[in-house]
């Protein structure tokens, strides 16, 4: 009895380690990720996913979190070389689609890399990386009409383009409203894949009033 | 109790367990230094053991450094964008390991330096673009036309009386203008004497600009200056409609896209008449036939397997015109000018990439053009005098008809390998056929002359670090008309000085044909030539673009006709062209506001033609700059645009000087102010343009140079003579675009983002 029970309290010591390493390494980057402030923090949170996703090979969230934190990183900081970034985040995106394909979470993420590169210069970029950013919407609300984050990309993007050409707050707002409403369904496959943008779009709503 | 010790030694021995894991976990430090093969600090490099979570980044200084809990012998794995990812073994036993990482640069596109050629490039697969559809658009003074903006980069001249690019101190016949491969032998609208053309086409045909100074790629030839190439639109975003309206002209346009957006149609026509124009803004000339044009074109377009497109572009225009001008050879006459042309282009277009890096790219185009010209002299009643048996009077009086064949075809075949490297070779050939009827008192004198022209060229891109790249390349051509062939090397060299900054070296030989219409009956001559030298400094980042040019040009072989009749030509012409160019442009440092300045210094002489000694030519002038202001109010679409031109005076030709003071005289400098504004309303559903401009705001006097008499003199004893002016000091535009079924002001707001 004895002999069983320590070889179980062994096992379940050793068995529990094993089992969580993974998710409890990308709870622990979640909450790392919460707490970064700064570019660097973000970035440093961007390289620990990557590892994740590099030791892991066959999760995709590690690269999506990468992606994202490496593109916020470089929206933050404005010195940044954000076609360097891009080139970084468009690797990460790839070896994110090899593993799971269709999704909408990654398009979202391509139409925001687009975003990023087309404020490098929009004079000369907003034909191929405007178009890049609105077909990545398209496909994201194609493959996952429910998913809130691609409306309230889209809402963001939107406001800041003047009324006369189709933008504006009043085109965001419906935007928003579609956003905040299917987030009010939203329910996330697990507690490791994306559930943000709840609050950043009951905020650009309140904005939008 | 016993269960209860038992449960006291499990929970013990569960807690020895989790100790014991956490032991098997001691840590090692991993600590070390990234850097480049150049001794350059690396930071934001990732450091990772393979297969593990363990990690960290490099900080400012390069280092790095982190604790790790695996164990035994494993690999180190450092990356960063931008280099070759390195692996190193390490044994993880002991309290630390130190490692130190050199990574080796990848060739990359982004990065490397850019092989420029000396030209300015325009489209948006590439960094440092300079100009673009909506940029000669919105330029004050320009009127939408891509050769007036041109005039305001350096190098190329202002000639307000002759249509043309005139590049360098080269002559407008000196520059080739390209379409998709395929030369445009009529780019511009007929000449008229005294005053300038526009270009046929519109700039939003194009969605790339390529603008060279010189020293161009050994892709084409036959410009002993300069060369524009044109690329057209590939497939469009929408369907839409398109309706513009002017004082000046009428259009309506369609381009419909089919769903998969996988190919497109599209026609459209223009009607100009100048009717309406003349009477509101009196011309100094008498248009005794109102210029009226008639423009159609039509394109289609699809793409293939794989990625490639296929394209054709037709266009056909007709157009009329007459002027008359006092005669300076007898008070009380008129000469009078009409012209009927018809013009037609049309070209094909196809590429297509192969795999394994191979692309082809296939083009042919024909073209025609006939000029029906006819000069008289008239009398007060607008009547042809008869004979007069003044020589120079009867001789005025003459008609042309002129027409023009021109068949091209052309294959280039692309093949990247390494990083980014290219080798681009290929085959062209053109045929050209004129004839032409020249009727004069003396006679009608019907020519023809025809020339098959083959050309083989090659280059490659070769890029030897991301700091330093070269571009040899060469060309042979062969002229069935000079029975000549002759073999042109090119070469570029560009270094990288730092992130945004670079140097270019160019050398080339280019050759020309001599004109046709010189060659007739001609004994033998050889292919015209020019040798350029160009050092080019520039610094271009998405803000701002700063470029220097200093070039030398040797014009070793030009065309010389004799003064005897009848005339005989030669290759004996020769001259030289050198100077340095300044070129700034800031769209970054205002909000909403773009501008640009450029200067040029010319120093150029040249003896050809019929001139008597080696002298500076009538179409170059010593110094030239242009000042382009741009302002647009996102929340209004409104737009104001401002451009300065100016340049020294040029040389003319005056008979009462005697000949060893061949064009010694300059005209008055030139100096014009333009003012245009554009608002970008909607109007119903339709998306307006409303574009007004005007040249000349402050009405300066312009003289481009002076026609003289054969044979009246002043009290002086001087042949009279008269000023060469603009039709109109001032001129206007003012238009109205609707488009439906796109939003073509998404083009505004996305550049004012």
């Amino acid at each position: 009895m004895k002999k069983i029970l320590m070889a179980f309290a062994l096992f379940a010591t050793l068995g529990l380690n094993a089992q969580s390493k993974y998710e409890s390494a990308m709870q622990n980057g979640l909450s790392k990720m919460k707490e970064s402030k700064t570019p660097d923090e973000m970035s440093a949170v961007a390289s620990f996913f990557e590892r994740v996703g590099d030791a892991e090979k066959t999760q995709w969230l590690p690269y999506y979190y990468a992606a994202r934190n490496y593109t916020i990183a470089a929206f933050m900081n404005p010195a940044s070389d954000k076609d360097k970034v891009a080139e970084k985040v468009n690797e990460l995106i790839t070896k994110a689609e090899a593993i799971e394909n269709n999704n909408a979470e990654i398009f979202c993420l391509k139409q925001q890399v687009a975003v990023m590169q087309l404020v490098v210069d929009p004079m000369s970029r907003w034909q191929s990386y405007g178009a890049i950013a609105a077909e990545a919407i398209a496909k994201a609300k194609a493959i996952d009409p429910n998913n809130p984050r691609p409306y309230l990309l889209e809402g963001q993007y939107l406001m800041n383009v003047p009324e006369a050409f189709g933008g504006g707050k009043s085109v965001a707002k419906k935007l928003f409203e579609k956003s905040v409403e299917l987030f009010g369904n939203f329910k996330p496959a697990s507690v490791l894949h994306p559930s943000w943008g709840k609050e950043q779009a009951e905020q650009l709503l309140a904005a939008c009033q | 109790m016993f269960y209860q010790m038992n449960k006291m030694k499990a929970i013990l021995i569960f807690i020895a367990g989790m100790m014991l894991a956490g032991l098997l976990k001691a840590q090692v430090l991993v600590k070390g230094t990234v850097k480049d093969n150049k001794g350059r600090i690396l930071a934001g490099a990732n450091i990772a053991i393979k297969d593990s979570y363990d990690g960290t980044m490099s900080d400012s200084t390069g280092s790095f450094s982190f604790k790790t809990t695996e164990k035994g012998n494993t690999l180190l794995v450092a990356s960063n964008i931008g280099y070759k990812t390195m692996e190193l073994p390490v044994v993880l036993e002991t309290d630390s390991v130190v490692i130190s990482f050199i990574l080796k640069e990848e060739i990359n596109e982004l990065k490397a330096v850019i092989i420029t050629a000396g030209s300015y490039e325009a489209s948006d697969k590439k960094k440092g673009t300079v100009l673009k559809a909506l940029d000669i658009a919105t330029t004050a003074g320009a009127n939408a036309d891509i050769s007036a903006t041109i005039q305001t980069l350096p190098g190329a001249q202002k000639v307000g009386e002759q249509e043309g690019l005139f590049i360098r101190g080269g002559s407008a016949e000196e520059a080739k203008i390209i379409i998709d491969g395929t030369v445009v032998n009529n780019f511009f609208y007929s000449s008229v004497p005294g005053i300038s053309q526009r270009g046929r086409f519109s700039p939003f045909l194009f969605s790339g600009t390529v603008f060279s100074s010189g020293g161009y790629s050994a892709l084409y030839g036959q410009a002993l200056s300069s060369v524009l190439s044109l690329e057209s639109l590939d497939i469009p975003e929408k369907s839409e409609l398109q309706v513009g309206l002017s004082p000046l002209f009428a259009t309506v346009g369609l381009q419909q896209v089919a769903n998969n957006k996988k190919s497109s149609y599209g026609f459209s026509y223009n009607w100009t008449n100048l009717a309406v124009y003349q009477k509101l803004v009196p011309q100094a000339p008498d248009f005794f036939k109102v210029p009226d044009f008639h423009t159609a074109d039509m394109n289609y377009r699809f793409k293939t397997k794989k990625n490639g497109v296929f394209k054709i572009y037709a266009y056909y225009n007709s157009g009329t015109l007459g002027v008359r001008n006092p005669s300076l050879d007898s008070i009380g006459l008129w000469n009078a000018f009409s012209l009927k042309n018809q013009n037609l282009f049309t070209n094909l277009s196809f590429r297509q990439f192969l795999g394994n890096g191979w692309k082809i790219n296939i083009a042919a185009s024909v073209s025609y053009n006939k000029d029906e010209i006819l000069t008289q002299v008239q009398n007060q009643q607008y009547q042809a005098v008869p004979i007069t048996n003044i020589s120079v009077i009867d001789q005025t009086g003459f008609s042309l008809n002129a027409n023009q064949w021109m068949l091209q075809g052309r294959v280039v075949v692309d093949k990247r390998f390494g990083a980014i490297n290219t080798i681009r070779f290929g085959a062209e050939v053109w045929n050209n056929a004129d004839s032409s009827r020249f009727q004069s008192m003396n006679g009608l004198f019907p020519s023809s002359v025809n020339d098959f022209y083959k050309a083989g060229f090659a280059e490659a891109d070769l890029y030897i670090t991301n700091e330093l790249a070269f571009r040899p390349g060469v060309r042979i051509e062969h002229s069935s008309l000079l029975n000549k062939m002759n073999v042109a090397p090119r070469a570029a060299l560009s270094y990288k000085l730092g992130k945004n900054s670079q140097v270019t070296v160019d050398y080339g030989i280019f050759y020309q044909t001599p004109e046709r219409r010189y060659l007739i009956n001609q004994p033998p001559v050889n292919f015209l030539r020019a040798d350029h030298y160009i050092l080019t400094y520039q610094h271009i980042s998405s803000s701002y673009t700063f470029r220097v040019q200093a070039f030398y040009k040797d014009y070793l072989s030009l065309l010389k006709t004799s003064n005897s009749f009848p005339t005989t030509v030669s290759n004996n012409g020769l001259g030289y062209a050198k100077g340095v160019e300044l070129f700034w442009r800031d769209k970054k440092t205002f909000k909403n506001f773009d501008y640009w300045i450029s200067y040029s210094y010319l120093d150029t002489k040249r003896d050809y033609n019929n001139y008597t000694a080696l002298v500076q030519p009538t179409f170059a002038a010593t110094h030239s700059g242009s000042v382009v202001l741009k302002k647009f109010w996102v929340k209004n679409m409104f737009g104001v645009n401002w451009s300065y031109n100016w340049s020294t005076g040029r040389p003319y030709f005056n008979p009462n000087r005697s000949p060893k003071d061949f064009l010694v005289d300059r005209t008055i400098g030139y100096s014009s102010n333009n003012f245009s504004l554009n608002w970008l309303p909607k109007i119903g559903k339709a998306n307006a343009v409303v574009v007004l401009g005007v040249n000349n705001v402050f009405n300066e006097r312009q003289i481009f140079g002076y026609n003289y008499s054969g044979r009246l003199r002043d009290t002086n004893g001087d042949l009279i003579r008269s000023e060469i002016n603009p039709p109109a000091d001032r001129s206007f535009f003012l238009g109205i675009f609707l488009s439906w079924g796109v939003d073509r002001s998404q083009q505004n707001i996305n550049n004012n983002l």
